[in-house]
């Protein structure tokens, strides 16, 4: 057939969000369950102190869901990271606690070492073609048992101060005045005109090139909404303790992701290798290679959110990262990437893991049973996706 | 003889789009009646209004089958009134057996117990009857794409077929397999059977068909019947395209200059059985500004030579020399292939030559990502521009470079393939069946692009299972088969016969 005309510049701002219903939908969807939970729970949700909590609890999650998003989008998947996170944050305990090593090495070590499991399961996966739910179901065992084994079923603790400073600390106020914190609030203003500048910039670029883009109406709105949330979230983050360290890890990860995945050269070819791996391989794309990459991107990750989740909890215990994989899965598939490998971006899965944050957070605080919770975050997961499909149906 | 079908005055719309705009047909009882078009046409929509994939009442017109208006509403519906479609891209599970598969959804069974014996007494009847010698517990995967074909076949036959429908039938067959279908389709007629075959191939419409209806831009343009005598390939054409077309293929001039690819004693064995040889001591070259094709039948071995040169992308073991300007050169991997100048543009763009999910411009530079790059981080301006320029200079059909590929019809994917491989600034480009599935007048767009290629004095290869085009196109032929070089003709020496009697004779 020919093609509909629906792809053509100047459309109105309805026909525009039925276009891009995902991305906005997926916000809407975030504000609407803030909203909901902000009223159900008497406002504690955006209390300062549970506004911090909520960074505090899921920067775990939403640093894993970075390095998930690759493999997911490179048409892969990975089971173990709930088990290295556990295993990294076991063996940072032994070296710091138990062997008395300096913080700095035995975070290097650590790093080290999941770029190591990575590489590992990577090597299974990208170079023997071996199934990555089988590798990394396999990793998944066996790393929850060596975990079991490092920490020989006890818990160990508590780090020294420098080590849970990568968690607890907060960035100390510049300005001196303390409370509100006026750093934390300078950032959120620069934030926003940064996004804002970065916006228009993008803005006129497309308009040069005549890419489609949205209408300055939505823009504006879009804009004036994420502004608010930010600005909103700093103040109050400004009145409790200031900015913590994992938030500002946090947000740098995700830039350098966005970057990555959305202008370099590597992003683009583990896109393409999601999409058609063979189409790349004779494009000459090294498929391979960028397979075992992404795994061992992954290793790093889950490193690193094994010590933050360590450092939170000030101990490492043999359950830690217990069915944390599917907390990260989910949050990839709620912020819309394809099993099928090829789509997805990093800002949706961010999305999707604040989606999950905030129930559960919010459930807890209404004290619903963590029974009903996993009934309802699996129905959320379920509602995301088809929600994908509807809408994937409608328009073919 | 009567009408089994008429379809009246049918008109189907898309959002945006008219499908089909008052499209009539009408197939005569026991008649073969061919469906021309070019691609987009809209042949497939109307077989999907026939067969009642779209249902009664999304529709407007009246379909009247065997002498009664009929309103199909599901594919069900169609099948248990005999009509039967058997889809371009096949329906067998590759996993299962004949049996299994001829009886799929339609078990012979009671109470959900299969009945074994019955369901392989009758595929064997069935294969008989589609003149295939395979046993029922063979496995689809194991038989070719043409013994596939006669699988769905003997299928439709088990479910009592009164009108067959085939999308390209023999798109994907060699030569022999496709004369084979051909006779089956005669033979069924001669039974009782009615048929409707959507096909490019005009030689085998001419043979087979009874009359012929073609379609261009969703409207019925004629309706032609053999008896009549005036079914020439020349009027079909002419109705498809809406022009005359003297020439399928456009003037060329030879100018053969330098020599640029060497190929030598090049020998590559199979990727999994390690005792078969795939192509043995083969040695050819191309100059530049030369279009060399590759003749031979389906199984030659054509392709598995592409590709064992384009970074050793097929079968183990290989060895022998590739020198580009009479310097060797490493092409061990794709991207050093890229990089000796050498492009290929694959027989199967779908699986192998698109990522249907992008967009014309991300597929654009795929294979030369850091042209459009500094140090690792993409221009999106430039990648634009790119894609922009190849869109206008390949006259790629489309609102814009931001088009996913999946949504452009057979010929615009492949101008896309050949802007990706030209993007790469190739000395060489290898075309592996480059006007596969592509109508008429696509198919002239891509001779003119390979002629243009060749003026500015690129080396080209040209494989294809299409005899008249080879002949049209190539300066200098290789005839392939069983691995080898069986003989070289030039373009006054080439003739169908002299290419086949080079086969055969073997």
């Amino acid at each position: 057939m020919t093609q509909t005309d629906s792809a053509q510049n100047g459309i109105g701002i309805g026909a525009y969000i039925a276009k891009h219903i995902r991305e906005y939908g997926l916000l809407f969807a975030l504000i609407a369950i803030m909203a909901f939970f902000q009223i159900v729970t008497g406002g504690v949700l955006l209390r300062p102190v549970n506004i911090t909590n909520l960074f505090l609890q899921n920067s775990y999650i939403i640093i894993m869901a970075l390095g998930m998003l690759l493999v997911i989008v490179g048409g892969n998947i990975d089971l173990s990271v709930g088990s290295v996170m556990g295993f990294i944050g076991a063996l940072a305990a032994v070296m710091i606690v138990t062997w008395k090593l300096p913080v700095g090495v035995a975070i290097i070590v650590c790093l080290i070492c999941g770029a190591a499991i990575g590489a590992a399961q990577g090597y299974f996966i990208a170079y023997w073609k071996i199934p990555s739910f089988i590798v990394t179901l396999s990793g998944m065992l066996v790393f929850r048992g060596l975990s079991l084994w490092l920490l020989a079923g006890q818990s160990i603790g508590p780090f020294p101060q420098s080590f849970q400073a990568l968690s607890n600390g907060f960035i100390p106020d510049l300005f001196m005045v303390g409370r509100p914190n006026i750093l934390a609030m300078a950032v959120g203003v620069v934030t926003v005109l940064v996004l804002v500048w970065l916006g228009l910039r993008t803005r006129a670029r497309n308009a040069r090139y005549g890419i489609e883009d949205e209408p300055m109406g939505l823009f504006v709105l879009r804009n004036a909404i994420i502004a608010a949330a930010l600005l909103f979230v700093t103040w109050k983050l400004a009145w409790f303790r200031g900015l913590p360290n994992v938030l500002l890890s946090m947000v740098i990860l995700t830039v350098i992701y966005v970057f990555i995945t959305e202008r370099t050269t590597i992003g683009r070819r583990v896109y393409a290798v999601g999409g058609n791996a063979k189409a790349a391989k004779l494009s000459g794309i090294r498929t391979e290679r960028l397979t075992f990459l992404t795994f061992v991107n992954m290793g790093v990750l889950a490193a690193l959110a094994g010590m933050i989740f360590a450092a939170r909890l000030n101990t490492a215990t043999p359950k830690a990262g217990f069915a944390v994989e599917l907390d990260v899965i989910a949050a990839v598939f709620i912020g819309g990437a394809s099993m099928a490998g090829g789509s997805g971006k990093i800002v949706g899965a961010v999305v999707g893991a604040f989606i999950m944050g905030v129930m559960n957070n919010g459930m807890s605080i209404l004290g619903i049973g963590i029974d009903y919770q996993q009934v309802i975050k699996g129905l959320v997961l379920l509602a995301a996706v088809f929600f994908d499909v509807y809408n994937k149906n409608k328009e073919a | 003889m009567s009408a089994l079908l008429e379809m009246r005055h049918i008109t189907k719309t898309f959002p945006g789009v008219k499908a089909l705009d008052d499209v009539s047909i009408s197939v005569r009882d026991g008649e073969i009646h061919a469906i021309c078009g070019e691609n987009g046409a809209g042949k497939s929509t109307l077989m999907k209004v026939l067969s009642g994939v779209y249902p009664h009442g999304s529709y407007d017109g009246d379909i009247i089958y065997a002498g009664e208006p009929a309103s199909f509403a599901s594919i069900r519906d169609s099948e248990d009134r005999g009509i039967i479609i058997i889809h371009q891209e096949l329906a067998l599970v590759p996993l299962l057996t004949i049996a299994e598969n001829i009886f799929l959804g339609n078990e012979r069974a009671t109470r959900g117990v299969i009945n074994w014996p019955e369901t392989f007494r009758e595929t064997e009847t069935l294969l008989a009857k589609v003149g295939l010698r395979e046993t029922p517990g063979t496995r689809v995967d194991s038989l070719g794409v043409g013994k596939q074909q006669l699988v769905e076949i003997a299928k439709a036959l088990s479910k009592n077929v009164r009108l067959l429908i085939l999308d390209e039938p023999t798109a994907a067959l060699s030569e022999s397999d496709s004369q084979a279908l051909l006779d089956l389709l005669l033979e069924l007629k001669a039974q009782g059977v009615t048929s409707i075959i959507i096909s490019h191939k005009l030689n085998e419409v001419r043979r087979v068909a009874d009359s012929v209806t073609v379609i261009r831009d969703g409207a019925t343009i004629s309706t032609i019947d053999a008896r009549g005598g005036d079914l020439t390939e020349d009027r079909i054409v002419r109705d498809m395209v809406g022009r005359s077309m003297e020439n399928r293929f456009p003037d060329r001039d030879r100018h053969a200059g330098e020599l640029v690819f060497e190929l030598k004693d090049w020998n590559v064995w199979h990727p999994e059985q390690r005792e078969r040889q795939m192509i043995r001591d083969l040695s050819m070259n191309v100059r530049a500004g030369e279009v060399v094709g590759i003749a031979g039948l389906m199984g030659a071995g054509r392709t598995e030579l592409a590709m064992s040169i384009f970074g050793r992308s097929y079968g183990r073991n290989i060895s022998g020399e590739v020198r580009m300007n009479g310097q060797p050169v490493d092409v061990s991997t794709v991207d050093r292939a890229i990089k000796a100048g050498l492009a290929y543009v694959t027989e199967d763009r779908k699986t192998l030559g698109l990522i249907l999910e992008e967009t014309i411009r991300r597929n654009t530079i795929l294979a030369n990502l850091g042209a459009v790059s500094n140090r690792g981080v993409v221009d999106e301006g430039r990648e634009t521009e790119v894609a922009e320029k190849y869109r206008k200079a390949m006259r790629i059909r489309t609102p814009s470079v931001f088009q996913k590929v999946m949504n452009l019809s057979g010929g615009n994917q492949q101008k896309v393939v050949l802007s990706k491989w030209l993007f790469t600034n190739p000395e060489l480009l290898v075309l592996d069946e480059p006007t596969r599935g592509i109508d008429v007048g696509a198919k002239y767009e891509i001779y003119n692009i390979i002629n243009d290629l060749s003026r500015e004095g690129k080396a080209v290869i040209m494989i294809s299972s299409e005899m008249p085009e080879l002949l049209g196109m190539c300066d200098r032929i290789y005839v392939m088969n069983q691995g080898s070089f069986v003989g070289e003709l030039t373009a006054e020496e080439a003739s169908h016969e002299a290419i086949m009697s080079l086969i055969v004779r073997e």
